[in-house]
């Protein structure tokens, strides 16, 4: 990696200002995507805000949210008791995400921040419509995803907290990519009383995606025979060494009625 | 002390040095004012040099020096020298291009090394690496060996014509080509061995050092063979005599072959220490070792089969094209030739062979010994064409390899490539195999699996190898440029303990035990008191390292020839302290006794007697107790046996589970029962991985697409099933320990049996052949592109 300056911190301001002063500067969460990143000499930062002391790790539940903080980690969210009972697929998720290592260091928030398209948590913010709150504002999760690598923050934004809705179902189903075990194709399905929701990841070009054909059926009929017969476009999917994107376009189907079985 | 002779299971000593992170690897060793080294790669597969511009790298930051080939070739270093010879089919030898330490001229493939850059600090030669300017003139280029030898291909070397380093064969195409005439059926198959990366947990690393004092250069470097290497490098590279030329590899974290090879790392810090007079290291990050670790396998074969109507063989046809990469490593030509095709007749008796291999070069890196190297490929071709020879005639796979076993009453067993088997058991290894795996009642297995909605198959593979690659004679013949034989020195200290210093090399092998136990067998010492010394050429007489699974059965047999010294030696003082005749002293348990009398004395006290010679028959006998014994191989050792595996398919999204892995292996006479059961578990996940997940793969324009873990599917631990391995044992004849070798077994034996076991599962959507790894994509292919020829059992 390149040589930069580091800080760490203690409030949300000072870390605000950190970022803010210096355009290259960088927010370091759980550094596993970044530090990897910094080591290979793809991303040159002047100064390293570390945001570990900043007071956003933890869970919070009451009887319609849970409120994730943006530093809370995979492990944290896996074996959260809160999560396991009322966001069951959001705790399978977590549980599901690299290895030991990586799911003590990883965080939600970074994840999220980074928004790349075979990572898992997207499928459940936007299938769940959670609300992502930053440091000066908060933005719908249908709002927040911009296409891969992309999403709503602005420059120095961070984010503090992730809240859902509870909801009356939720369940994931990923397949992993052979080689990294990210997402090949991970599909979230969440009902609550507004409906369901369908949300694809590592799947799209562009990213998460909501599947609009799939959301209809299973509003009708909840059931993984409901959506048998719809198929996916191909067009717009992802295409590599891995899977075609016919092959992910059918992935998707198989995904999608087994997260509906086992919600 | 429990037993701990020949037979034990004694705990490996070299664990908790390792597991507690005391081990001394290369990386681990800094010396005092050391530099380093980082090499600028070419990015792109082919391309003319057109020029470098080193001022602004020379001018950062902590740098010390940077060099082009441009500069290795003003001091005149000579390029990476090959260790192997063949010759083409009219006699003439193969094309030997030049492999310059760094390029000159032109690149050859992605990681090709360019340019080096010395600095105090590693960060700050990375970050001069960057300054470096280097203009090129792009080339096209080819990676696949088919593409490499279409007309009109791109010239990986401007005068070796059509890509073609040699067009070799073996065996006698007359003969065949009769045989074939007269067949009631040929079968034909073509098929794809896939390229690997090796991955060793421990990348790559070399420290150069110059002494001014005594004008001696030292390297110390991740290597499995440190003789050769000073060999190879002092004689051939940078014209360093050997007495000033040390070569240490130290503790060593896997190799699997890929640290065989004499690698242009390992000359460009040596001679840069030289030149600087001060320690210069590179280590290899793991992206780097992606591009420049020897690959492995590679090739492309076409097989055909001449069978009667029961089955019988009557003649084989292979015709292989191999990838040698874009320049030869030091053992790639024997691969394809004298350690893969010399291997067609299998466990069968195919009266008639006949193979020929077009090696070809490639925009990609070198290409060479793998765990297996050459045998998993021979395997591959002919337990695939097996199965495929049941699947056309509608005959049984279990019976028709029957039907064709050499009989265990046949050895020594001629082939009609070359080699000849010294001894062997296919039928006891098949029906131990057969049992474990309970290969009758699949049937059972896979109506329950289809009941679940899965696609159950099994498959076996019923193989022999070849190890302990010798006698030297034969293999100067063949084209080595080199012995193949070992040495070991047994030293018997003064107080009874004992170093073995051993030319082999261990890399995680479990030597340190292993060796140990022998000489506990051998001279009675506790495995304590035995200590074992590899990887130094400043301690141990010229020995050749570890691969092909020869430390045991050629450097072992080097040990025993050296202990029957030590015991022939300590007979002659005990028959003098004990007053008796030298023909009456017995050896046993560590004590010389006089027979028939109950006069002792223990090994101790005659090496005390041996180095204090103040009672000592010291006209006749030389002091001290300390021999060396150099053993040269009869033959080659071959370990043989059956492997069983057992698949599940998720027809849904066509995912491939191990579900059972069987391996019952002939390895000739075991040492330490749960070493040989770890090597064997080793080399299935590395079988396993070949099978069903590890591909190196290469775009079309030769850009390594898989260069990293991100696209390059390591396995891991949650993909195998338990392993149920099992030994039974014929000895090897021609040795004095009856031990054939164990270190390449599993990844010999065992690709075959999971792809038959994958095409067996397929069996009701018309699937012949696929080639290795069986993705879940490219299952699931298969499933839509063939719908079941009847519903499912
Ligand atoms: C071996 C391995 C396997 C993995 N497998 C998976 C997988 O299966 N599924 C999956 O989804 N992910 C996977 N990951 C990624 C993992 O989940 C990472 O933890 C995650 O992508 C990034 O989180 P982090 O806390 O490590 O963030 P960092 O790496 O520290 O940061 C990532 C980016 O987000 C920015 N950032 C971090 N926090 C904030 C914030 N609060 N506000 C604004 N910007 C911020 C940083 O500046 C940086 O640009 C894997 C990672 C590894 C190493």
């Amino acid at each position: 990696m390149y040589d930069f300056t580091y800080t760490k911190p203690s409030s949300i301001p000072a870390a605000v200002q950190a970022l803010g002063a210096d355009i290259e500067a960088k927010a370091l969460a759980g550094g596993q995507t970044f530090i990897p990143v910094l080591k290979q000499r793809l991303n040159k930062p002047s100064a390293i805000v570390d945001l570990a002391d900043l007071g956003l790790r933890g869970i919070a539940a009451d009887d319609k949210t849970i409120t994730i903080g943006a530093m809370t980690t995979h492990h944290q969210i896996e074996t959260s008791e809160d999560i396991k009972r009322m966001l069951p697929g959001l705790a399978k998720m977590a549980s599901w995400i690299g290895d030991t290592q990586v799911r003590h260091r990883g965080t939600m928030g970074g994840s999220l921040a980074n928004n790349d398209p075979s990572a898992c948590y997207p499928a459940a913010v936007l299938a769940l419509n959670a609300t992502i709150h930053t440091d000066h504002r908060s933005i719908a999760a249908d709002d927040f995803f911009q296409g891969m690598f992309t999403t709503a923050l602005e420059p120095g934004e961070l984010i503090t907290a992730i809240e859902f809705p509870i909801a009356e179902k939720t369940s994931y189903e990923k397949f992993r990519n052979p080689a990294s075990r990210y997402a090949m194709v991970g599909v979230f399905v969440a009902k609550t009383a507004a409906g369901v929701r369908v949300a694809v990841t590592g799947a799209g070009q562009g990213g998460v995606f909501r599947h609009t054909a799939m959301e209809q059926a299973l509003s009708a009929n909840f059931s993984a025979d409901a959506i048998t017969g719809i198929t996916t476009p191909s067009d717009g999917l992802n295409g590599d060494i891995h899977a075609s994107p016919e092959y992910r376009a059918h992935l998707i189907g198989v995904m999608a009625r087994r997260a509906v079985a086992a919600a | 002390m429990g037993f701990e002779g020949i037979g034990a299971s004694v705990r490996r000593k070299e664990d908790h040095r390792f597991l507690s992170g005391n081990g001394n690897y290369t990386d681990d060793i800094n010396r005092p004012g050391q530099l380093y080294a980082v090499i600028r790669r070419a990015d792109r597969p082919h391309a003319r040099l057109l020029s470098i511009d080193t001022a602004a790298a020379a001018a950062a930051s902590g740098v010390i020096a940077v060099y082009t080939g441009a500069d290795m070739q003003a001091d005149g270093i000579g390029g990476v020298p090959c260790g192997w010879q063949i010759h083409n089919k009219d006699g003439s030898p193969m094309a030997e291009p030049p492999h310059p330490v760094l390029a000159t001229g032109k690149v050859r493939h992605v990681g090709d090394p360019v340019a080096v850059v010395i600095a105090s600090s590693k960060q700050e030669a990375k970050n001069a690496a960057e300054l470096l300017s280097i203009d090129y003139d792009d080339l096209p280029a080819i990676a696949s060996v088919r593409d490499a030898v279409a007309p009109g291909a791109p010239l990986v070397h401007d005068d070796v014509a059509n890509n073609v380093c040699f067009d070799w064969h073996i065996g006698d195409k007359a003969i065949v080509d009769a045989a074939f005439a007269q067949a009631a059926h040929v079968v034909e198959l073509d098929l794809t061995n896939n390229r690997l990366v090796p991955n060793a947990l421990e990348t790559r690393s070399a420290i150069g050092d110059f002494d001014r004092s005594s004008g001696e250069f030292t390297l110390y470097t991740t290597s499995q063979n440190p003789h050769v290497i000073r060999l190879l490098m002092g004689a051939f590279v940078l014209h360093i005599p050997e007495h000033k030329l040390r070569v240490v590899a130290p503790d060593v974290g896997g190799g699997f072959g890929s640290k065989i090879f004499h690698y242009a790392e390992e000359a460009i810090v040596t001679w840069a220490a030289g030149k600087l007079h001060r320690p210069v290291k590179w280590t290899c990050d793991r992206s780097e070792a992606f591009m420049s670790d020897a690959h492995g396998r590679d090739c492309y074969s076409k097989a055909a089969m001449a069978v009667d109507a029961q089955g019988k063989f009557l003649a084989l046809r292979v015709s292989t094209l191999s990838n040698m990469g874009a320049y030869l490593s030091t053992f790639a030509p024997a691969v394809p030739t004298y350690l893969s095709a010399t291997l067609l007749a299998g466990v069968y008796t195919t009266p008639a062979i006949y193979a020929e291999v077009k090696a070809v070069f490639t925009h990609t890196v070198p290409v060479d010994a793998y765990r297996g190297a050459g045998r998993p490929e021979a395997t591959y071709i002919l337990e695939r064409l097996v199965d495929v020879i049941a699947h056309d005639t509608g005959l049984d796979r279990l019976a028709i390899r029957r039907l064709n076993f050499i009989p265990k009453d046949a050895f020594p067993y001629q082939t009609p490539v070359a080699l000849n088997y010294d001894s062997g058991d296919y039928e006891a290894t098949l029906k131990a195999a057969l049992a474990a795996a309970n290969w009758d009642g699949f049937p059972a297995r896979r109506r329950a699996a289809a009941a679940r909605g899965k696609l159950r198959g099994i498959g076996m593979s019923t193989y022999v190898e070849a190890c302990g690659i010798a006698p030297s004679k034969l293999v100067g013949q063949l084209g080595a440029r080199a012995g193949l034989y070992e040495v070991a020195n047994i030293r018997v200290h003064p107080t009874g303990s004992v170093t073995v210093f051993t030319g082999t090399h261990s890399h995680g092998q479990g030597h340190e035990t292993t060796f140990a136990q022998l000489v506990s067998d051998q001279l009675g010492v506790p495995v304590d008191m035995v200590d074992v010394v590899h990887g130094d050429t400043s301690k141990i007489p010229f020995g050749m390292g570890t691969y092909g699974s020869r430390s045991l059965a050629v450097g072992g047999s080097a040990m025993v020839k050296a202990m029957d010294k030590v015991i022939a030696k300590g007979k002659k003082i005990a028959a003098h302290l004990m007053e008796a005749s030298v023909e009456d002293i017995e050896f046993k348990d560590g004590r010389f006794s006089v027979a028939g009398t109950d006069k002792s004395k223990a090994l101790a006290e005659i090496s005390l007697a041996a180095y204090v010679p103040h009672n000592y028959p010291i006209e006749e006998l030389e002091p001290g107790l300390d021999e060396t014994a150099f053993y040269d191989p009869k033959n080659f050792t071959f370990p043989g046996g059956c492997h069983i595996c057992e698949v599940e398919i998720d027809r849904d999204t066509g995912t491939v589970s191990v579900v059972n892995m069987v391996a019952a292996d002939d390895v000739g006479r075991v040492i330490n029962p749960m070493i040989v059961e770890g090597q064997v578990q080793g080399g299935l996940a590395q079988g396993i991985g070949q099978a069903l997940m590890e591909n190196a793969v290469y775009d079309s324009e030769a850009q390594l697409v898989t260069g990293s873990f991100m696209d390059y599917q390591m396995p891991r631990a949650h993909d195998f099933p338990p392993m149920i391995t099992s030994t039974e044992t014929t000895l090897c004849t021609h040795n004095p320990l009856g031990s054939k070798g164990v270190g390449e077994t599993g990844a010999i034996g065992c690709p075959p049996s999971v792809i038959n076991a994958v095409v067996d599962a397929l069996r009701d959507y018309n699937v012949r052949h696929l080639d290795m790894p069986a993705t879940p994509q490219k299952i699931w292919s298969l499933i839509q592109a063939n719908q079941p020829r009847m519903a499912a059992e």
